[in-house]
């Protein structure tokens, strides 16, 4: 009903148009309009007629669906990765003997936007210390963190006042991930937001990591926050992969009955993209890749994706 | 065990210490380890042919010891301790008509005697990142490490190296460059070496001539060098990085002939085969590939689970092995083909007892239902 209403109104209004090219835009417009209402009437006229015999309905192709089927997939039941995952870097972490505590610094001189990311990256993430960078070398950096007792060291980069770039650095010699930063969204810039964090350790969620490669990507985020299956304050930080970009999304849910959670969205937002992991602490000129970038054979085909 | 041993073509060492070995025409990994035997410091560090027929193949970990793998029994036969885990890992192994040559990071380069107990030891400086033997003279073996140039030695002289290879003059800004030697090969037919370095540099040695410092210098990528290997055909040699760049570079000139794609991380071992044009590489991103030398094409792909970290070495050519293979396919085929593939094999046969250069065109039409040896 309301299609055909919109259609009598559009039909008057194509007629009094003056510009010859606008009215013809308008009229094919609506001549396709018609054209598909008349296609669904037609195709539903069908499935009604054929009734149980009909095929089922299609479902429609998209990239996630088209996924190329990656062989590093990792099977729950395989024992090399089990044993591998055992005795990695972060096997202290999981096998809980020892707790997360992060550093989190910049790229020299931050601005405003960055310094205020950093700051609520720290709210977020229990046991993190932000420092000034005081132009230090990162090599030089990461023995004292070691001394200190840092197990993570987080360096945000900055540039043209924004933003752009990650270094996640597993301390004790573990992999070092590079990642592309955007879409970074401040807790003022939140729509329908709740109230600030508080001091409880959030829980932590991790979709779609399939691959091998995914698998230590979701060790190395699960690895920031304490393992502590009694979850206390109503917090939880999201990491989604969806065609290799990681959304990171940090909530409060709260329970309404058994069937229904509502949740708010509080602390900053912000979307990942694994640029390269290197085995051993940060060193980009003599280190060892095991995974890098390579965008122009990622473009190849644009159904095959690494995490 | 055995049959999937015997199967294999491509022998693969990893972290966690088990031996892959990797059949090609069945796209698939094979593990073979001692049972309950997994753990990180089994580590493999290097992999050895044990003998001419590659028929074993000699394991060396990072605890110090050597396992012997029959490749046609398919089981570990034999283990021996070699040094300690405390000595360093395992830069190179060997074996010469009895002895088994053992090198470590150390600089600790050792002939173990079968029967006896005592060793010949040679001290090949620090920080020793990989050791070689010539493949045309077997008592000669070259080392080369971090701030320790190449050196070539002989063991029946243990004393000196009988070549010792000097820096390059200092940069223009008069500064000692640095030196880094990864990997290294002997040149066959000829007395040269070439190494690849840790400053994407690489070098041809000569020690027939009078000049102790490198006849060649070439330059690839910004990161280092981590294994080089001298295809079939002379005058060039291909490399790989940190970074998963593959490249074959002329030595002639020193120019980068072409790149392979497709490896996304670190090139940790990387083996040509001895008469076809193909060249096999593992890495730090847990697949084996191998790729044509001629198109630059990558043929196969193998996921193996974990980490490699240690070489992979090719089986032999064993061409009468590969006919008969070939025929047991062809019976699945339709008969058309298998005419045809009865005369590519006379023709490949022919050609090998003549010693002549396989014809490419036959190459070709028989590499893809060959299996890859």
């Amino acid at each position: 009903m309301k299609n055909v209403a919109a259609m009598e109104r559009s039909r008057l209004c194509v007629s009094e148009i003056k510009n010859k090219q606008r009215r013809h835009l308008m009229f094919m417009k609506l001549k396709q309009e018609k054209r598909k209402v008349a296609m669904k009437k037609k195709k539903k006229k069908e499935r009604d007629a054929l009734g149980d015999k009909a095929p089922p309905k299609e479902v429609p192709k998209t990239i996630e669906n088209q996924r190329v089927y990656d062989e590093t997939t990792v099977n729950p039941e395989d024992e090399e990765v089990a044993f591998d995952e055992g005795t990695d870097e972060f096997s202290a972490y999981f096998n809980r003997l020892t707790n997360p505590k992060v550093l989190i610094t910049t790229s020299d001189r931050p601005r405003g936007r960055t310094v205020r990311f950093c700051n609520q990256l720290a709210t977020v993430i229990p046991d993190a210390h932000v420092y000034y960078r005081r132009g230090l070398a990162l090599k030089k950096v990461i023995p004292q963190c070691i001394a200190r007792g840092f197990t993570y060291l987080m360096v945000i980069n900055e540039d043209r006042k924004v933003p752009n770039g990650m270094v996640l650095c597993h301390l004790p010699d573990g992999p070092t991930a590079h990642f592309k930063v955007s879409s970074v969204r401040l807790r003022k810039e939140m729509k329908r937001r709740g109230k600030d964090p508080t001091e409880h350790s959030p829980e932590v969620i991790l979709n779609n990591f399939t691959t091998r490669l995914g698998h230590s990507m979701g060790r190395l985020f699960a690895a920031l926050f304490p393992h502590d299956p009694q979850f206390v304050g109503r917090q939880v930080a999201t990491f989604h992969n969806q065609r290799d970009f990681i959304f990171f999304r940090f909530h409060r849910y709260i329970f309404k009955n058994e069937q229904r959670v509502g949740i708010q969205e509080l602390g900053p937002r912000f979307t990942l993209k694994l640029r390269s992991l290197q085995k051993g602490t940060f060193d980009s000129k003599f280190g060892e890749y095991e995974w890098v970038l390579k965008r122009h054979e990622n473009d190849v085909c644009r159904r095959r994706f690494n995490l | 065990m055995a049959d999937k041993s015997q199967v294999c073509s491509v022998w693969v060492g990893s972290e966690t210490g088990i031996l892959k070995g990797v059949s090609l025409s069945k796209k698939q990994a094979f593990n073979f380890c001692e049972m309950s035997c997994l753990s990180r410091d089994q580590e493999v560090c290097v992999l050895g042919w044990g003998d001419e027929h590659e028929t074993e193949v000699l394991v060396g970990s990072v605890n110090g010891t050597v396992k012997t793998f029959s490749t046609e029994k398919g089981i570990f036969t034999e283990t021996r301790q070699c040094g300690e885990s405390t000595q360093g890992r395992f830069t190179g192994i060997a074996v010469t008509d009895s002895a088994l040559i053992t090198c470590v990071e150390t600089g600790l380069l050792r002939v173990w005697k079968e029967g006896s107990t005592d060793t010949v030891e040679i001290n090949a400086g620090t920080n020793v990142c990989r050791m070689r033997q010539n493949p045309s003279q077997r008592n000669q073996v070259a080392t080369g490490g971090k701030e320790n140039g190449l050196k070539v030695w002989d063991l029946e002289r243990p004393e000196t190296p009988i070549f010792t290879s000097k820096n390059v003059r200092n940069d223009w800004l008069d500064l000692r460059v640095p030196e880094w030697v990864r990997d290294m090969s002997f040149i066959p037919d000829s007395d040269k070496i070439v190494t690849c370095t840790g400053h994407h540099q690489v070098r041809v040695y000569d020690p027939a001539s009078p000049q102790r410092r490198p006849v060649l210098e070439a330059h690839f990528g910004e990161y280092p060098l981590t294994a080089l290997s001298l295809p079939a055909n002379q005058d060039s040699v291909v490399v790989g990085n940190t970074h998963g760049e593959l490249a074959i570079l002329d030595l002639r000139k020193g120019l980068v002939r072409g790149c392979l794609k497709g490896l996304a991380g670190g090139v940790r071992g990387l083996q040509c085969h001895p008469s076809l044009p193909l060249v096999a590489t593992c890495g730090l991103d847990r697949f084996l590939r191998v790729h044509s030398l001629e198109d630059r094409s990558l043929q196969h792909k193998v996921h193996t689970n974990t980490l490699s970290f240690s070489y992979t070495l090719s089986t032999p050519e064993a061409i009468t092995g590969d006919v008969e293979e070939v025929k047991e396919e062809g019976g699945e085929v339709d008969e058309v083909w298998d005419t045809m593939e009865m005369i590519n094999d006379q023709a490949k046969k022919r050609a090998t007892d003549e010693e002549e250069a396989v014809v490419t065109g036959v190459e070709k039409t028989t590499k893809k239902r060959k299996v890859v040896k």
